[in-house]
């Protein structure tokens, strides 16, 4: 707890939301797939997920809120900000489509996330992030072992299958560049030691990809429009629609507990 | 890892009159060692290695340390509660907290629990708990029912967040494996 007495309110709490927001967004976007996945086994694959990345943004959120000492809680900040005021990358918030393009989506976002948490719990100079950490990097690997193996069975699929990958890496690896990208937030929670820089994550998140592309028959993309944003609250049109649904019950029944 | 909770209080010691041990501190351990999980109700949670510890704190009230399986684990208010309750229900009105370090790990579930699981037809954690593994790397998984080493993995997510769903190829029973974490 040491850091949380010395640490700037303003630098801990903008960094630790920009992690609980990526969790809380992807969560959702998973949960969409209840009752429409394309198989019983992957139905229940894509809730634990979810329920995991969830259950990560839950910790962080009331993390914040302890930091924060304005009587914010977890739902708070889940259903009650506006969409500037989320700052998840824009990746997480990017459509499902199809089975490619959220499997694709998880690989990438997971091949991050899992030495992401690792650094985080083994370098952090606050108590309360390593514990997040330590539990949320065993359960991104689980992410990334499922994904990963769903990558390769098919880019290396049937034609079908190799196309709607191959689509789907043209579709969402422009959204990759941003979440090695410090926020101005983030780059004081660096220069505090309470979170790692994520640009020192790339050349790991290159390595795995490289792995899972090789025997998918993929090619990573050059990518002439690199997309950002959502570090700064500017998100894609599905982020509004995404936020409705997300909100629906807090906007309509203010202040509604289960 | 010593998967047994901890049971700390007022030691013998510190009275100097009478040999006092603190019963209710004792007792507030039985009962809440012996609450069943609500999703795996073979075993208890003190078997899981949920139950961290039960110690008496320097106001005199009985506080008892429990931490979740998974960071989204929908069970974890619900254990909460029913440990509650058992004490409530044997006299002892204790103070329930929820911590997350250390984290929890399917090795402290202890020789017992994992004997229990194996019973009820889920097949215990193998081996230790690591990080990353390779893709399509399958540790081999004993049937709980016939013991054959012949199974196939159906799928990495099963029933609840910490089972993975098998099958086993020599008898055809479908099982749920307690993923190593």
């Amino acid at each position: 707890m040491a850091v949380a007495e010395t640490l700037s309110q303003d630098t801990a709490v903008p960094a630790i939301l920009e992690l609980a927001d990526d969790c809380l967004i992807l969560g959702h976007r998973l949960s969409e797939w209840c009752g429409h996945a394309p198989i019983l086994e992957e139905e229940l694959a894509l809730a634990n997920m979810g329920l995991d990345l969830l259950g990560q943004a839950r910790a962080l959120y009331a993390y914040a809120g302890e930091l924060e000492g304005k009587g914010r809680g977890e739902d708070d900040f889940a259903f009650l900000r506006r969409e500037r005021e989320y700052r998840n990358c824009l990746l997480v918030e990017r459509e499902n489509r199809d089975f490619a393009h959220t499997m694709l989506r998880q690989l990438y976002f997971a091949a991050f996330m899992q030495p992401h948490w690792h650094t985080i719990a083994a370098t952090s100079g606050d108590e309360t992030l390593r514990g997040i950490a330590a539990k949320a990097e065993k359960e991104m690997a689980y992410h990334l072992r499922h994904a990963g193996e769903w990558v390769i069975r098919m880019g290396d699929g049937t034609d079908e299958s190799a196309a709607r990958m191959a689509d789907a890496v043209t579709e969402l690896h422009r959204y990759t560049g941003e979440m090695f990208m410090a926020s101005p937030a983030r780059a004081d929670a660096v220069a505090a030691g309470i979170l790692p820089d994520p640009d020192s994550l790339r050349v790991e998140w290159d390595e795995t990809i490289a792995t899972v592309f090789r025997p998918a028959n993929l090619t990573v993309p050059d990518v002439r429009m690199p997309q950002k944003g959502g570090r700064d609250g500017i998100h894609g049109e599905g982020m509004g629609h995404l936020l409705a649904e997300l909100q629906f019950m807090q906007r309509a029944y203010p202040g509604q507990t289960w | 890892m010593n998967p047994s909770p901890t049971i700390t209080g007022r030691k013998s010691s510190d009275s100097p009159v009478t040999n006092v041990t603190d019963f209710e501190l004792a007792r507030a351990l039985d009962v809440a060692s012996s609450v069943p999980d609500p999703e795996v109700p073979c075993v208890t949670v003190a078997d899981l290695g949920i139950l961290r510890s039960v110690t008496r704190n320097a106001d005199g009230a009985i506080l008892v340390r429990l931490t979740p399986t998974y960071s989204g684990c929908p069970a974890v208010i619900a254990i909460e509660m029913a440990v509650q309750s058992a004490l409530l229900s044997a006299g002892i009105d204790a103070k329930i907290e929820r911590v997350i370090t250390p984290a929890w790990t399917t090795d402290w579930i202890s020789a017992e629990g994992r004997e229990k699981l194996r019973a009820y037809g889920i097949a215990p954690p193998v081996g230790a708990s690591g990080g990353r593994r390779a893709f399509f790397s399958e540790d081999v998984i004993a049937c709980p029912r016939c013991g054959s080493s012949n199974t196939s993995k159906v799928s990495e997510f099963g029933s609840t967040a910490c089972k993975a769903h098998y099958r086993c190829d020599a008898c055809s029973e479908p099982f749920d494996y307690f993923k190593c974490i």
